[in-house]
């Protein structure tokens, strides 16, 4: 067992190894060594997730839960780093580092011709440290440490062209809007806290009950179920990273980021962390229909109406990030539906179709001289066929074609929220049937458009197409196979098996899951279940209706344009949410903010006490360096004053 | 009284003996050499020291022994302090050495007497009788004023040594005349029995004790430099070769510390309740006057000095909190103040050269333009200083507080706290310097790496984090002397 306990140590710590020495001695290793050795860290942490993951999945490894650190005990409360290996465990950190490992080497192409090289290298793996310290925690300090770590990385990150006047705005969009959740996520870890005085997950769980009949008074006079808003507290701080409705409005700028990082951060795995913070939290989450409903709603809210916005973007990697808006909503949904095995199934297959799609569209962006408008593309097929092909594939399994990796996990989504007894289910599972066909529509649209149809680029771009360089193609192939297959290969064991035995609770009650199980009897048979009419029907009919539109009959899109005008404006402008966001909250937070800078901090704080204390500290500084005269006569003087006032306090006191 | 000779036992001064015999040879090797192999005297004064180390972790005891006839002791509180001088030592030594030789100063007689002090501190801090700690002084004092006055062609630096030497004989003189007060009421100079005798005359002699009393305390905190006798530093450290500057700043703070337990803890712990209170008023003048005087400084060396005083003030934080916590917490902050303090110290000889002192603070504008290493290390020792985690400066100041509020002098630690928060102002402004200043024309030039130096600056300055982080690696064994 002491070889695992370096293992799960070297896991998180190789990355960490790669960053430091890429970040501090990048000038001296220059930028193939900053590569090489990112790397290796991040290789040598996937290579040990994977041996995790067999321990856990094939071998049935007991489940590892201790501390490796203690940094300090105070008033009872311990503050630890610690690991938990379970099966969700293993799953995300092997999903984690081989995402990050293939856009590590995927950034060899991309960022070829950057200044930053080097720093890109070091941010990059230093956010594999912060997720793989996120997952792996088994406390809720440890939890916060990565939350916030890789919101910090994610922050640098959008911002990595900090010349770039809208890298600036997106970042700090980030930052504010996830400040947000952050405020939620820490109040409902301080309710966990103070109710069961611990931050171990599993002493937390154990005295998790003695919650549900406590109420607590946050506002006088109204009585609150403790549980229920202690679940609520922390989903809110899921939702500012998984960017739900109404704290979705940072992602879409996000995309002023390299394309890697959209990639790696804000499709695969960052954003991600809220939903496994959910599953992570399903012994609590149990214990509160209410909760449960709130993210059901807000989940399907986000799936459906996120999708829609995502028909009207034309900027290539909009388009993929709404529908990664949309996705997360899906995920959403199913942890509404207590159907948390059901979400990290669809998080993992949909960290490695949408990572693809993503670095594809970057494929594209490159050969396109960074033009991400895909008006202004058409025709690729046949410049850029190996992008072709895997943009297919990773479309496809977006949509959720049968027998893809997405096939699986958004039936078994759609199966479960189809039984979830919840309170707003009815809703949830019409919005996530109808997104079905919004999903393949824009999907397809973006796709015809791009590598179908008429080329509609200028001239000199034209002449200067062709396939890129096989770093990046190399690393889109090998997201390509498991984007195809993995969904076939392991339904049955994350879905069905006792993988998550311990990890995700589920009440009897909730028969949800359960009723996924009915239906299914081996994948093969869930593929030919698909072909029934339902939700792949929809799908189809999506696809259609975008080639119908875009390609075979171009001029019909501006004229549905012009006819539905109001709805154009309306997913055009986002539902109004940043023009909301603009003016209510930032405008009266600007205004407060005057008051408070010009009558608090200027007068008051700056004027009267910073200025007026550091003016008299430097008075008295400037006028007791004059006693330091120099004169030995003078110190010996002081010597004998300090000599003879002692004497009359020894004497006389 | 006839009185029968018995062979002390030695080898608890194994340490001291092997100091002595190799700072001989030292001194006769180094005759022999030519200029251009005084590498050699550096080696083999590392080897002594290094020695040194060896053969205090050899006789380390279980518990204490004295020797000696009792003036002699070794117990876990020397070992600890004692390793810790000769290692601090050593980088002294290491880190002054091309300092030295590009200021035509690179003797041997800077190791000669460096070695001399440090066996004076070993004595000091082994020193259980007012005689031998007196001894110890002198020999740590004496060979001071010499390194001071080192660089002969220095105006400057004979000016401090003749401040330091007068200013040192007049508080050399108030201790003696202390020591003699206790002798004529006591009429012992061992200092266990000085304790035994000590509880006895309270009663009877209660003025004379206090008397003697406060001389001992004013001769020992001109040794450590509290405020009002800490005049001479500011000036020393300035005028002394920053090689030598090091030196005064880092390990004799060690033996001082040595020096105030001995005397005032294992001495006169009796009249704990006059000398703590003394202390106190000393405490505050130290932190209120170091660090408000600090922030006027343009002068880099003169900042250092300022800072030590109101370190000090927080050591003596420690120590009058008359308990075993604040003993121990005293000890890890001394000791790793003057880990800081070689850093610092440190940082600033590597930036020198031929011809040009770098000893202002505007000298160390845009460091990390040219120097990004060097002016991280330098960095580190600043957040230490000041307090910042996860340094260990934080973790000493922490576990200072602690045993003040834990005495219940919370108004103590309060006023403590608010003097460090000014202190933060100008170890940021050295750091504001360092990495958003212009660099100045003459600085452009690049710092000679010389190997051994970055090396051991850079455990040096790492090893701040480590200490921060892991503080039970050398608290365990501060906690363990005073058990």
């Amino acid at each position: 067992m002491v070889s695992m306990e370096l293992v799960y140590l070297a896991i998180p710590l190789a990355s960490l190894l790669g960053a430091i020495i890429a970040g501090f001695f990048g000038k001296q290793i220059g930028r193939s060594g900053a590569h090489c050795v990112t790397i290796i860290g991040v290789a040598v942490s996937f290579v040990l997730s994977l041996l995790v993951l067999k321990n856990v999945a094939v071998d049935g490894a007991p489940i590892y839960n201790y501390s490796v650190y203690t940094w300090m005990i105070s008033d009872g409360i311990r503050f630890e780093i610690g690991f938990l290996i379970d099966g969700l465990t293993a799953l995300m950190i092997a999903v984690v580092s081989g995402v990050s490992l293939m856009v590590h080497i995927y950034t060899i192409g991309y960022m070829h011709d950057d200044d930053g090289y080097q720093r890109f290298f070091s941010y990059i793996s230093l956010f594999t440290f912060s997720m793989l310290m996120l997952v792996m925690s088994n406390n809720f300090l440890q939890l916060f440490f990565g939350w916030e770590a890789v919101g910090l990385v994610s922050y640098l990150l959008i911002g990595f062209w900090f010349k770039k006047e809208t890298a600036i705005y997106a970042n700090m969009k980030a930052f504010l809007v996830n400040r947000v959740g952050d405020f939620g996520f820490l109040l409902g870890i301080a309710v966990l806290l103070m109710f069961t005085g611990s931050l171990d997950y599993y002493e937390v769980f154990d005295r998790a009950d003695s919650m549900v009949t406590a109420t607590m008074q946050v506002i006088p006079g109204m009585d609150w179920s403790v549980i229920t808003l202690a679940c609520i507290l922390l989903f809110i701080g899921a939702m500012g990273k998984s960017a739900q409705v109404p704290l979705h409005v940072w992602l879409p700028d996000s995309m002023e980021g390299p394309t890697p990082i959209s990639a790696l951060i804000h499709a695969a795995t960052m954003v991600t962390a809220g939903i496994f913070m959910v599953a992570r939290m399903s012994p609590l989450f149990e214990l509160s229909e209410t909760a449960l409903s709130f993210v059901i709603v807000i989940g399907a809210t986000t799936a459906f109406f996120m999708g829609l916005i995502g028909i009207v973007q034309n900027d290539i990697k909009r388009v993929v990030a709404y529908s990664t808006l949309s996705q997360l909503g899906y995920m959403t949904v199913a942890l509404g539906a207590s159907a948390y095995s059901a979400a990290i199934f669809h998080l993992m297959t949909h960290a490695f179709f949408k990572a693809l799609l993503f670095l594809a569209a970057g494929s594209v962006i490159i050969a396109m001289h960074h033009e991400q408008d895909i008006r202004k593309m058409g025709g690729l097929k046949k410049y850029m066929p190996i992008t072709y092909w895997v943009s297919l594939v990773g479309s496809l399994a977006l949509i959720g074609f049968p027998g893809s990796s997405g096939y699986f996990s958004k039936d078994a989504i759609l199966i479960a929220t189809k039984n979830a007894d919840v309170w707003g289910a009815g809703y949830a599972y019409l919005a996530v049937l109808l997104g079905v066909f919004v999903t393949a529509f824009y999907s397809f649209r973006m796709f015809f458009l791009v590598f179908h149809g008429e080329e509609r680029m200028d001239e000199h771009t034209r002449e200067h197409l062709h396939e890129t360089a096989p770093v990046v193609t190399v690393p889109l192939i090998l997201l390509a196979i498991p984007s195809a297959i993995i969904g076939w290969l392991t339904i049955e064991t994350v879905l069905f098996t006792d993988f998550f035995d311990q990890a995700i609770i589920i009440f009897r009650e909730h028969g949800a899951m359960a009723a996924v199980a009915e239906a299914f009897h081996g994948p093969a048979s869930f593929v030919v279940h698909g072909l029934a009419p339902g939700p792949t029907w929809l799908a189809a009919a999506g696809v259609i209706s975008a080639w119908y539109i875009y390609l075979r009959k171009p001029q019909l899109a501006s004229a549905i344009r012009q006819r539905m005008e109001w709805i154009y404006q309306l997913l055009d402008n986002k539902y109004y949410f940043d023009r909301f966001n603009e003016i209510v909250f930032a405008g009266t937070a600007r205004a407060v903010g005057q008051v408070l800078w010009r009558l608090g901090d200027a007068l008051v704080i700056d004027g009267l006490i910073v200025n007026g204390s550091v003016r008299l500290v430097g008075w008295f500084a400037g006028v007791a360096r004059h006693v330091q005269t120099g004169y030995l006569n003078h110190y010996a003087f002081a010597m004998i004053s300090g000599l003879i006032l002692l004497l009359g306090w020894a004497v006389l006191g | 009284m006839t009185a029968e000779f018995v062979q002390p036992d030695l080898m608890p001064a194994l340490p001291e003996m092997v100091m002595l015999a190799m700072t001989c040879l030292v001194l006769v090797v180094d005759l022999f050499l030519p200029q251009e192999k005084r590498g050699f005297t550096l080696l083999l004064s590392v080897l002594t020291l290094a020695l040194a180390i060896g053969a205090v972790a050899l006789v380390a005891p279980a518990s204490a022994v004295s020797s000696f006839g009792g003036s002699f002791v070794l117990d876990q509180l020397a070992v600890v302090l004692k390793i810790a001088v000769c290692a601090i030592t050593i980088m002294v030594f290491v880190y002054s050495r091309d300092y030295l030789a590009d200021h035509d100063i690179y003797k041997g007689e800077y190791y000669v007497l460096g070695l001399f002090a440090t066996l004076g501190m070993m004595v000091m801090i082994s020193a259980h009788s007012f005689l031998l700690v007196y001894l110890g002084l002198e020999l740590l004092s004496l060979s001071l004023y010499a390194m001071i006055a080192f660089n002969r062609n220095s105006l400057r630096s004979s000016e401090s040594a003749m401040k330091y030497f007068v200013l040192g004989a007049m508080a050399s003189g108030l201790l003696l005349y202390g020591i003699s007060i206790f002798y004529g009421i006591t009429g012992t100079l061992d200092l266990t029995q000085l304790s035994a005798s000590v509880k006895g005359q309270m009663a009877e002699h209660p003025v004379a004790l206090g008397f003697a009393l406060t001389f001992i305390v004013v001769g020992l905190c001109f040794k450590l430099g509290a405020v009002p006798f800490h005049m001479w530093m500011p000036d020393i450290y300035q005028g002394a070769p920053t090689s030598v500057a090091l030196f005064i700043g880092t390990a004799p703070k060690i033996a001082g510390f040595a020096m105030a337990i001995r005397l005032l803890v294992d001495g006169l712990g009796d009249l704990q309740v006059d000398w703590s209170q003394m202390l106190t008023a000393l405490a505050i003048a130290s932190m209120a006057l170091g660090n408000v005087i600090a922030i006027a400084q343009t002068n880099f060396k003169r900042m250092l000095a300022y800072s030590t005083i109101s370190h000090v003030g927080f050591i003596l934080l420690g120590i009058l909190s008359t308990s075993a916590n604040g003993y121990a917490s005293a000890m890890f902050y001394t000791i790793t103040y003057a880990i800081t303090a070689s850093v610092a110290f440190g940082v600033l000889l590597v930036l020198n050269r031929k011809g040009f002192e770098a000893e202002e603070i505007s000298d160390l504008s845009g460091l990390n333009d040219g120097n990004p290493w060097y002016a991280a290390l330098l960095a580190i020792a600043m957040f230490s200083m000041a307090g910042v985690p996860p340094t260990v400066g934080f973790y000493a100041k922490l576990s200072v507080l602690q045993a003040v509020i834990q005495v219940d002098m919370v108004w103590l630690a309060i006023v403590a706290v608010l003097f460090s928060v000014i202190g933060l102002f100008y170890y940021l402004r050295i750091i504001k310097v360092m990495y958003f200043d212009k660099p100045m024309a003459e600085q452009t030039t690049t710092i000679k790496e010389a190997l051994d130096v970055k090396i051991l600056l850079s455990a040096n300055s790492l090893s701040l984090i480590l200490l921060g982080v892991f503080p039970s690696i050398l608290m365990a064994y501060c906690i363990l002397a005073f058990s």
